[in-house]
């Protein structure tokens, strides 16, 4: 079931030069951040958490408040800039560079159509889970830059809870490499669209079936990365107001949020083709040219369902206690991803 | 071909002026969390030249271990430690001259050696190394290396908690 | 070659276009935004209050044992991704010598559950 691997440029792209095409991916990959963490801001955050609490949210702003998010983005444009003077400035004011780097080299790896990718790598996820972890550098610089105590332990409580989560996540996708035999994520989309269950090849074979449990740990470790309830311990705002974000104000406030979201876009992004089958929907071929248009809208279709889980999560359940979230990590999730991949890798081997 | 030899090695003086300006900032900084952020820098810019050199696998594992990891446990160790705001004047010791001594020694040496070994070695480079090709030679040349790692790791970690209990 | 340094260029100039844009918003507000810091305004925040001794508190031992579990873990990671991808070709060897240096591992993972590094307090 090795999917042929056989990616040409797009047809209109063919022709133009590298610094064309990357031009166009650039834009594409600003919009894929920006456009995906708006949405999930608007739909989620704004809306269906209103609708969870029985209220309406914003509704001014645009049709439903849909512009809500722009009056935001301008308040916060206009607010002071406070840099406490106690503070490291030059750590102070790199850490929110650092976090967002990280997250746009995250969207560098996303397939989204057949020919509409921004790279195509051999090392693909391990590529994307080595500089997702460059973010907790950032993180760790905005805790100790503050020179504040609520800073610093927020800080240290984050780094601490984003590197217990970043094993099960790393682990958790080591099942899906092992069955598609690739890292590649066009390839492992690929392999999903062209699989098929005990001979049945009517929807492929989204991993989402066969890795049940790594997609769990995923999602649960994902939930954790993005420090959203119920393992918002490191912004604890009843105990450490907004934890290493205490001191941010104004634009830099609403840079780490940007980065929160855009990264929660990013990683349903990649959960959704690790999972689900990323661009492809049953029923057309695979390689379609058709895909390079509605691809990217069905993986936007994917990343919200998915987005949905985790803001659903973050708005059903209360906070864990700092103790009980290293407990599930080191004690459930890494031993259960580590069977999760045994197994995946007997039956790998024994079929 | 001689169009790429330029930009590899325009890009190749940038990370070299990079890296040596940020090894000198790391060592002569006077906070000790100066000098771990300017490591990161270090450690980017040899992951780009692994880059430049073809072998890929190397240079994302050096961002997702080093950079990753190992930065955040020597940050860790000195939030543990010492890692108050501004300069720290016991930072700069008086046996400089000694550490200095020291590191020109080991330069030295280490220079000495690499090209007493290497230096009519050309290194053609047409191909980028596959993540297959260094797998494939972890998982049968060198599998008694890779089976000692697994050993050495256990003994840090070992290390590291009983220094760690006091009780 | 050049394909594959033209990837990694993309990779790089994704980097850049980050820290534009966030660099680009910074400009902008910039421009836009009142700047009268006081005394009382650049003071750290500590629950309204003025702050008491020094900024740094000691951190935890237990984090530094959770960083070294971190590494541990993470180059247990970077052989496996090649190894999971290649699998195949490996075969059954490659199963059980990946299951030892694991088991190897996790003995280092039990020996801190069992001394108690894995409990918070």
């Amino acid at each position: 079931m090795t999917a042929v691997l056989e990616i040409a440029p797009f047809a209109i792209l063919a022709d133009l030069a590298y610094w064309q095409v990357t031009s166009i991916r650039a834009i594409a990959g600003l919009a894929a951040v920006l456009l995906v963490a708006g949405t999930l801001v608007y739909v989620h955050l704004f809306k269906l958490v209103s609708f969870m609490q029985s209220r309406l949210g914003p509704m001014e702003a645009g049709p439903y408040g849909s512009l809500q998010l722009l009056a935001e983005t301008g308040k916060f444009l206009q607010k002071e800039d406070i840099i406490p003077r106690r503070a490291d400035r030059f750590v102070f004011c790199t850490a929110p560079f650092v976090v967002l780097v990280s997250t746009f080299l995250l969207v560098v790896v996303l397939p989204a159509g057949p020919d509409a990718w921004f790279i195509s790598n051999d090392l693909g996820i391990y590529l994307a889970m080595a500089v997702s972890s460059v973010s907790v550098i950032g993180i760790l610089m905005a805790g100790w830059g503050s020179a504040s105590k609520y800073s610093l332990i927020g800080g240290l409580r984050a780094t601490g809870q984003l590197i217990a989560y970043e094993l099960p996540l790393l682990l958790a996708v080591v099942g899906v490499v092992i069955q598609a035999e690739t890292m590649n994520l066009q390839s492992i989309v690929l392999t999903q669209a062209e699989g098929e269950i005990f001979g049945w090849s009517g929807i492929g074979n989204p991993f989402i079936l066969t890795q049940f449990l790594g997609f769990a740990i995923f999602m649960i470790a994902l939930q954790a990365e993005l420090t959203q309830t119920p393992f918002d311990m490191p912004v604890a705002e009843s105990e450490l107001v907004t934890g290493y974000m205490t001191e941010y104000s104004g634009l830099r406030f609403l840079l780490f949020f940007i980065g929160e979201f855009a990264t929660a876009g990013v990683f349903s992004a990649i959960a959704a083709v690790l999972f689900l089958g990323g661009w492809y929907i049953p029923g057309l071929d695979a390689g379609s040219e058709l895909f390079n248009v509605i691809g990217p809208l069905v993986l936007v279709g994917k990343v919200v369902l998915l987005s949905l889980l985790i803001f659903w999560f973050r708005f059903t359940f209360p906070r864990f206690r700092e103790d009980q979230l290293q407990k599930l990590a080191w004690k459930y999730l890494i031993p259960l991803s580590l069977a999760n991949i045994f197994v995946t890798a007997v039956l790998k081997v024994l079929w | 071909m001689s169009d790429l030899l330029v930009a590899q090695n325009v890009f190749f003086g940038l990370i070299a002026v990079v890296m040596l300006v940020s090894a000198v900032r790391c060592v002569t900084t006077r906070n000790v969390v100066h000098a771990a952020l300017w490591l990161v820098l270090v450690f980017a810019g040899s992951a780009a030249l692994f880059i430049l050199l073809g072998s890929e696998f190397v240079a994302v594992t050096q961002v997702l271990v080093y950079i990753g990891a190992i930065i955040v446990l020597f940050l860790f160790g000195v939030m543990l430690t010492r890692a108050s705001m501004g300069d720290d004047a016991s930072v700069a010791s008086e046996k400089r001259a000694m550490a200095a001594l020291v590191a020109v020694l080991l330069a030295a040496v280490m220079g000495l050696a690499l090209f007493d070994s290497f230096s009519d070695t050309r290194l053609v480079i047409d191909e980028p190394q596959r993540f297959g090709v260094v797998s494939d030679a972890i998982f049968s040349q060198y599998i008694v290396a890779f089976e000692a790692v697994s050993v050495l790791l256990l003994a840090a970690l070992i290390g590291a908690i009983v220094i760690a209990r006091k009780d | 070659m050049s394909e594959f340094l033209r990837t990694y260029l993309t990779v790089g100039i994704f980097g850049l276009l980050g820290a534009g844009f966030v660099g680009a918003l910074l400009g902008v507000s910039r421009i836009l935004r009142p700047s009268r810091p006081t005394l009382d305004k650049t003071e750290n925040y500590e629950s309204g209050v003025d702050p008491v001794g020094n900024m740094w508190s000691q951190a935890n031992i237990r984090y530094y044992v959770f960083a070294l579990l971190f590494v541990l873990f993470d180059v247990e990671a970077v052989f496996i991704f090649p190894w999971a991808a290649r699998l195949e070709t490996y075969g059954l060897f490659g199963l059980v010598e990946m299951s030892i240096f694991i088991f190897i591992l996790l003995l280092g993972l039990f020996y801190a559950w069992r001394k108690g590094m894995l409990r918070w307090i």
